[in-house]
């Protein structure tokens, strides 16, 4: 059914829009669509404009609605933002709710064959004749759902004046320069530009034009691929890994870019593996047996497998083991809602295990931390021989962010205390007699030194054990062993406290108030704090990029009369950790804490502040 | 130097590396007086010193159990991996994939295997991961105290947990239903068979599965049990007679009428001596038929049951470099700058 639309009275645009609205498209999950959102924001963004994309899509294979919310902003904020301008409708399902979202004075680009009951009068409607210009193309019915996409694409081009030229290189970017499909997508795209500037008045605000001073020396990338090209340039040797959404594109870029990296020059062999387990607990289980023969080992996983997880977590606490875990976070327990996006797990990964333990947790804000911190997460594992966690979420590892482009690793790969069998010789010279132990603490630090099987000398073995053991890893049940073992580990926690990654401060004078949060809550907290400044409201702000605190972050806490602890989950995970490591200065904190399964916004913040 | 000593200490004897025994083995055994348990440590503790196997090579691994605790109690100078109950496969695919100059020995017992670890054990059979892996078959679980293993036999009867009303699972069945390379089955009573069989598992480039009946002395040892002694020593029927040839071995083998000469991946080889039958091991159809004959007539047959010595194992099919990944440089395991840079531009 299509609906006729009143003529669009002739009026002058006072004021254009430029390169500031939000634009959301709705379809149907698996109808192809992820391809023309691609193409829309790719191009917005190779003509400079800050851009971001957040794909808010079902747990479903095919059919349920999905949206693709593509936000511009000329000053650079890049978080999800409730109101949206332009509405482009393809799912019959959702296209009357998609329509009144729409902020008055918005438009709606909608295929004209769905059924639309009635029209408001504040919005500016363009029906797509999507049918027509397909069947118009001449290509294979198989090939007609995806092809339909393109048809927003050239329409939405001519209307906000995208340049085409960009379509094109984002197309020939997709495709990796295929002509075939380059092709058949191109000739539909123009085709509905050309509908478009033969057939539509456009009279309507919106428009984005080319800039500068904002792209420049960033990437469009998703913190998934990133986290993944970060643990190949990490030097990883091992991976294993079982499909879960949102952490299941971690593994395979990093299948593909090691593919592409990291194989021997003479012999073409890999210098690595990638093992899929059959479940998370073997996943994990395959890392902590790598790590203990001296691998750089990591895995990948959403809520549900940390919980797989937890005996062999605690396990390598209590034996110093490295292994580096990611958590792309997600909703929920058990299946929960697997492809909204949460921080919902902190609590669970710093704890995880039975018995006393703690774990480095690092959080990454962005892409470009993610990449940053592959690195960091190694070092630290083997440094201080533990399981570290990196807690991603499914907004940073799936949606596309403008990052700062990848720098090459300069700090050479710290493989912590590992000893050669020279080493082994030398070892009581250097350590005023003592004999080496391999849970014994000579340099104060907590940490011991390990050696990995397959060490050519005859003292080199030692037995791992989850029992409890002396510093010489002999089997005691001996209260005061287990005691000074625990405070050993205590102590070793202590260290992480100076190395894991310090957080990022912006103080500003005279800020009475501030915000403390992590990982992708950073862009809204950012625009949260303009809008803060421009009712008169100035803050700092401290941005955790890992557990356990230091020091500054007490010292930040007590420099303000009220510190407002962000975070995307209901109990305020983050607020209850600080409570207890900042005993005497909870009256200073506030939690504000919120979780739907979207990213956070800019005005949820503000109003946690202002009301 | 005396010149006629009165009396000659009989020099010990002494293994390829001049090794004494003594020196495979491991702490003091915390187990039950009897149990069987430390008679396969024993066994194998004969293996790898007759063998010749260097002990920085060598590493161990287990679940938890009575059983998984043995490792501590052979091989000394072998790092050792006591992991999670039902989870030595796990750990040690990864510890073997990152380190594939290692021999892998791996313990674990009924529950371990058959019950918590039935998942990981077939998985783990299933990439044919290069190692040894012994279970400790005594129908029940000790560390706990005498509940009922996923191998107990039907109708058992005993003294805390009643009465098992539960086929068993046939540990050997599984590992065949999951395309096992090496399925063999012993007796913990058996020291001779057991070394032969130890030997070749080594010596197989794949996994090695040995189910092997160790009596528990503690909980499950009445005559009534098909894992007791006395069952084992009454009953015990071996398909075969069994002996290993290692490669370095200069004897030519000259193979007899009444023996099959299987030759494994390393030039070794293990010699089967026909006992009134014609077992094939190499028929995996007779294998299934003759485990599953010997499971319904409640027999304990003896021997190697299956062998396929040229499946790639694990290690061969990931294509991973000689060099054990562990032991790459940053120099190998870092691409390069220019590498970063053609990547970041193709984004
Ligand atoms: C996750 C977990 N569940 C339960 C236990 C308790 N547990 C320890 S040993 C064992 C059974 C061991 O039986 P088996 O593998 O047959 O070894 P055996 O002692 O008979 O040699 C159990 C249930 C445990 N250690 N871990
Ligand atoms: S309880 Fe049984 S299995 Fe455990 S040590 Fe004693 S005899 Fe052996
Ligand atoms: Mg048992």
């Amino acid at each position: 059914m299509s609906v006729t639309v009143q003529e669009a009275p002739a009026k002058q645009v006072s004021q254009w829009v430029y390169n500031d609205f939000n634009l959301n498209v709705a379809t149907a999950n698996g109808s192809g669509s992820q391809t023309s959102n691609n193409l829309l924001i790719r191009s917005l963004y190779k003509m400079g404009i800050p851009v971001t994309g957040k794909n808010l899509f079902p747990s479903n294979i095919q059919g349920l609605p999905t949206w693709y919310n593509i936000r511009l902003s000329k000053d650079g904020f890049l978080a999800r933002r409730e109101r949206v301008e332009i509405m482009i409708c393809m799912n019959g399902a959702t296209v009357a709710e998609d329509m009144e979202s729409v902020v008055p004075g918005g438009i709606i680009l909608y295929d004209d064959s769905l059924p639309v009951a009635n029209h408001r009068k504040d919005v500016q409607y363009y029906p797509m004749p999507v049918k027509a210009l397909v069947k118009a193309a001449d290509v294979t019915y198989t090939l007609q759902r995806y092809v339909a996409n393109m048809v927003y694409v050239g329409v939405a081009a001519f209307l906000l004046d995208i340049e085409m030229a960009e379509i094109k290189n984002a197309l020939d970017w997709n495709f990796d320069g295929k002509p075939k499909p380059i092709q058949l997508n191109w000739s539909m795209v123009t085709a509905a530009y050309e509908w478009a500037q033969q057939t539509l008045v456009n009279d309507q605000p919106y428009r984005v034009r080319r800039m500068s001073g904002f792209n420049e020396g960033t990437v469009l990338i998703d913190g998934n691929s990133a986290g993944a090209l970060g643990s190949v340039f990490a030097g990883f040797t091992f991976a294993a890994w079982y499909p879960i959404t949102p952490s299941s594109s971690l593994a395979e870029s990093m299948i593909s870019y090691a593919a592409q990296t990291r194989r021997e020059p003479e012999t073409q062999k890999a210098t690595y593996a990638i093992v899929q387990a059959e479940d998370e607990l073997a996943a994990i289980g395959m890392v902590i047996g790598a790590g203990w023969a001296g691998a750089r080992a990591l895995t990948a996983t959403s809520g549900p497998g940390i919980s797989l997880m937890a005996e062999f977590i605690g396990f390598g606490y209590f034996t110093e083991i490295p292994a580096v875990i990611w958590d792309i976070q997600r909703m929920g327990p058990s299946t929960g809602l697997p492809t909204r996006t949460s921080q919902g797990d902190l609590l669970a990964a710093y704890f995880l295990g039975h018995g006393d333990g703690r774990h480095p947790v690092l959080l990454p804000a962005d892409p470009t931390e993610c990449f940053e911190m592959a690195s960091t997460a190694f070092d630290l594992a083997e440094r201080l021989q533990t399981p570290v966690f990196v807690l991603s979420d499914l907004d940073i590892g799936m949606n596309l962010w403008i990052s700062k482009e990848f720098s090459y690793p300069e700090t050479p790969l710290d493989r912590g205390k590992v000893l050669t069998a020279q080493q082994l010789d030398a070892f009581k010279e250097e350590h005023n007699g003592q004999r080496w132990g391999r849970y014994l603490d000579v340099d104060g630090d907590g940490i011991p030194y390990r050696t990995v099987p397959g060490t050519d000398h005859p003292a080199a073995a030692y037995f791992t054990r989850g029992t409890g053991h002396t510093p010489y890893a002999t089997y005691s049940e001996r209260a005061s062993d287990w005691e000074n073992n625990l405070q050993r580990l205590a102590r070793k926690f202590e260290t992480a406290r100076s190395l894991v990654p310090a957080p990022i401060l912006q103080e500003v004078d005279g800020a009475r108030i501030a915000i403390l949060s992590m990982g992708s809550n950073h862009p809204a907290v950012v625009e949260a704090r303009s809008r803060l400044l421009d009712q008169g409201i100035p803050t700092s702000y401290l941005r955790l990029r890992a557990l356990p605190i230091n020091s500054e972050v007490r010292a930040f806490v007590e420099r303000y009369e009220r510190v407002y602890v962000v975070e995307n989950n209901r109990d305020g995970q983050l607020y209850e950790i600080l409570l207890t490591e900042l005993p005497g200065l909870s009256t200073r904190l506030v939690s504000a804490a919120k979780c739907d399964g979207l990213p956070l916004s800019a005005r949820w913040i503000t109003e946690q502040i202002t009301q | 130097m005396t010149a006629t000593p009165t009396r000659t200490a009989r020099a010990p004897k002494l293994n390829p590396l001049g090794l004494e025994k003594t020196a495979y083995k491991g702490a003091d055994s915390t187990l039950c007086n009897g149990c069987g348990h430390d008679s396969i440590s024993a066994r194998i503790i004969n293996a790898a010193w007759e063998m010749g196997l260097k002990q920085q090579d060598v590493v161990k691994f287990s679940g938890i159990g009575c059983s998984s605790k043995t490792p501590a109690y052979f091989l000394g100078m072998s790092h050792g991996f006591n992991s999670l109950h039902g989870r030595m496969p796990s750990v040690s695919t990864g510890a073997l994939v990152a380190n594939r100059t290692l021999i892998g020995i791996g313990v674990s017992g009924d529950g371990d295997t058959a019950s918590i670890g039935i998942g990981q054990f077939k998985h783990l059979v299933r990439r044919n991961v290069p190692m040894v892996y012994v279970v400790e078959n005594n129908g029940v679980y000790g560390l706990t105290k005498g509940q009922f293993s996923a191998t107990a036999d039907l109708n058992q009867t005993l003294k805390y947990a009643g009465t098992n009303p539960y086929m068993p699972l046939d540990i050997c069945l599984e590992a065949l239903a999951a395309n096992a390379t090496f399925v063999a089955r012993s007796f913990a009573g058996d020291a001779k068979q057991l070394d032969a069989l130890l030997k070749a598992a080594i010596a197989h480039n794949g996994l090695a599965v040995l189910d092997v009946i160790s009596p528990c002395v503690t909980f499950n040892n009445h005559e009534s049990s098909t894992k007791s002694y006395a069952f084992g020593k009454e009953f015990e029927i071996p398909l075969h007679e069994l002996s290993f040839v290692p490669s370095y071995d200069p004897i030519e083998i000259t193979e007899e009428a009444d023996e099959t000469e299987v030759k494994l991946h390393d030039g070794s080889s293990l010699v089967l001596k026909r006992l009134g039958n014609d077992y094939d091991p190499t028929d995996k159809y007779l294998a299934y038929r003759t485990l599953e004959e010997a499971r319904q007539q409640q027999k304990l047959l003896t021997g190697i049951f299956y062998i396929e010595p040229q499946t790639p194992s694990f290690v061969d099919t990931l294509q991973i470099t000689d060099t054990p990944l562990a032991q790459l440089s940053q120099a190998q395991t870092r691409p390069s700058r220019e590498a970063l840079a053609q990547l970041m531009a193709k984004l």
